[in-house]
């Protein structure tokens, strides 16, 4: 492999694990308010491209208009689906939600097949996005170039917001513990549905990146990646939003140099091996919290 | 004097089994009310109730002449009701400042002069702002559970067990502050199992068997009955 070559593999890793990254944060954040892994999440993110054609191809609107409808419609969906699907079982065993989340998925994959059909529908070009631009000696489009700066950027805000606002301090406390929460004057419904917010405005800027330099969307293009993500944030240590982006990183750099390295079929197999080797050694990932409290 | 609490008649049922049932209560605004009875009696219910994080099955619960069941539990805070749960509860993945403004959530005024308050009662927390809660010992926890609720300028404090676990020491100056509290207009309204000490801080004391108030006197009169002594504070005849 010549030094170009193994930079262009390390730039699209890189990029693809900042789209990870991006998926994995709502995975972690909605995981350490609600203890659900919200499986619905990779389909929310499938939705988030049907919306894009939608707007873009449609009804014809320009990208930034486009864009800004996606971030809203898909953060809508995403905080629907926890009112209806997941807060009536707020106080039911956790399984109960779990398999309500699975059954929410299979709604979203099965109603964009119903709506949309299950042929392939192409993604809109977004020109300035998909442009060619040569960096030194390498060659790459924009989105691929600005995906894991924007990805940092979010993550920066992200982590200023939860550590350095009063929301922030709040979905701190709710995560810890509900009830005292509530006695703090809290209302954890709006908590939960702020959580929710995030989760799916992330996963639709994800989208938009991900589906930007593939052809087209069809109604399980949210699941492989949605498992992806959620082993990236197994693997940095579920509730940690720090852990999931190192998790996204190192899923999508990894994926990118063994296909690189010829074995493109083996890639998926090597992420769902990692979780379970995660599982098995160590089981709360890499900065996953140990339960220490004292009674 | 008037009373800023009055229950009348509360039950609550978890799945069908009575936890309370049917309680009259009264607190008077200034006073220390202790409620005393044994482990499952209906005392922490009770206190939940009022916070508004359990619904009673039936009750009116009047707060300043307001009914307060079916209020929702920030409703309840803002109305100047606090609750130092049992087991203190504070947030360990917070730190000790943090604790205390997460104490006066729903307030929008600055919290400086109260943040001072808080400190000068347990100059320990002042010493600690920055360390996560979670890293502080059991008697300083209850302090921060303390200042905590006091953050929420509450006209009424109510406490769950707030001696719980902790060194006899400890307790003690827990009491103190107990009292300081109520000197600066506070009213409290205070669980025990510690029933010696409660009863001799409290103006007014009720005792709860399982569900039901059995018992009702001033403090130095429970202290002197002598059911209360047998049954409470470990006196044989």
């Amino acid at each position: 492999m010549t030094s170009t070559a193994f930079l262009q593999y390390c730039l699209t890793g890189i990029s693809i694990g900042g789209i990870y990254a991006l998926i994995a944060i709502g995975y972690t954040m909605v995981y350490g308010i609600l203890r659900l892994i919200n499986f619905a999440h990779g389909d929310i993110f499938m939705m988030a491209a049907y919306f894009m054609i939608f707007a873009m191809v449609d009804f014809a609107l320009p990208w930034y208009v486009s864009i800004i409808l996606v971030l809203t419609a898909t953060v809508v969906l995403g905080v629907v689906i926890e009112k209806v699907a997941y807060k009536p079982l707020r106080s039911a065993p956790r399984m109960s939600i779990m398999i309500s989340a699975i059954g929410v998925s299979y709604l979203l994959q099965n109603l964009a097949t119903y709506l949309f059909s299950a042929l392939p529908k192409g993604y809109p070009t977004i020109a300035f996005l998909t442009k060619t631009i040569r960096i030194g000696t390498l060659s790459t489009s924009v989105v691929t170039f600005i995906t894991p700066i924007l990805t940092l950027a979010f993550v920066f805000i992200l982590i200023q917001l939860i550590n350095h606002t009063k929301m922030g301090m709040a979905m701190r406390a709710v995560s810890k513990d509900f009830e005292t929460s509530q006695l703090m004057g809290i209302k954890i419904n709006r908590v939960i549905s702020f959580t929710f917010v995030i989760g799916c405005f992330l996963a639709a800027v994800g989208s938009i990146l991900y589906f930007t330099p593939r052809p087209s969307v069809y109604p399980l293009a949210g699941s492989l990646p949605g498992l992806k993500c959620f082993i990236a944030a197994v693997f940095g240590g579920i509730g940690s939003i720090p852990g999931a982006v190192l998790g996204g990183f190192l899923i999508g750099l990894s994926e990118t140099f063994i296909k690189a390295a010829g074995y493109s079929e083996f890639s998926d197999v090597f992420t769902f091996i990692l979780l379970i080797v995660v599982l098995l050694f160590k089981p709360t990932g890499l900065f996953g919290e140990k339960i220490t409290e004292k009674v | 004097m008037t009373n800023i609490l009055e229950i009348k008649n509360l039950v609550v049922s978890y799945g069908g089994i009575e936890a309370v049932k049917g309680i009259d209560m009264t607190v008077p605004e200034g006073e220390i009310v202790t409620l005393i009875g044994a482990n499952g009696a209906g005392k922490s219910t009770t206190l939940k109730s009022i916070a508004g994080l359990v619904k009673p099955k039936e009750a009116s619960i009047q707060f300043k002449g307001q009914e307060l069941v079916g209020k929702t539990p920030d409703f309840i805070v803002s109305q100047g009701i606090t609750l130092v749960p049992e087991g203190r509860r504070v947030f360990p993945n917070l730190t000790v400042l943090e604790n205390l403004k997460i104490g006066a959530y729903l307030r929008k005024d600055n919290l400086k002069s109260d943040l001072d308050y808080v400190f000068s009662l347990f100059p320990r927390l002042l010493e600690r702002e920055w360390q996560m809660a979670g890293t502080l010992s059991g008697g300083e926890q209850q302090m921060l559970a303390v200042g905590r609720a006091l953050m929420s300028k509450p006209k009424l404090i109510m406490m769950d067990e707030p001696s719980l676990g902790l060194a006899p020491l400890v307790v003690k100056d827990i009491f103190n502050i107990i009292q300081t509290i109520n000197g600066e207009g506070i009213t409290v309204l205070l669980i025990e199992q510690n029933a010696n000490m409660a009863l001799k801080i409290a103006h007014k004391a009720y005792v709860i068997e399982t569900g039901k108030i059995t018992m009702e006197g001033t403090g130095a009169e429970l202290l002197a009955n002598e059911e209360i002594k047998e049954a409470y504070l470990g006196k044989t005849k």
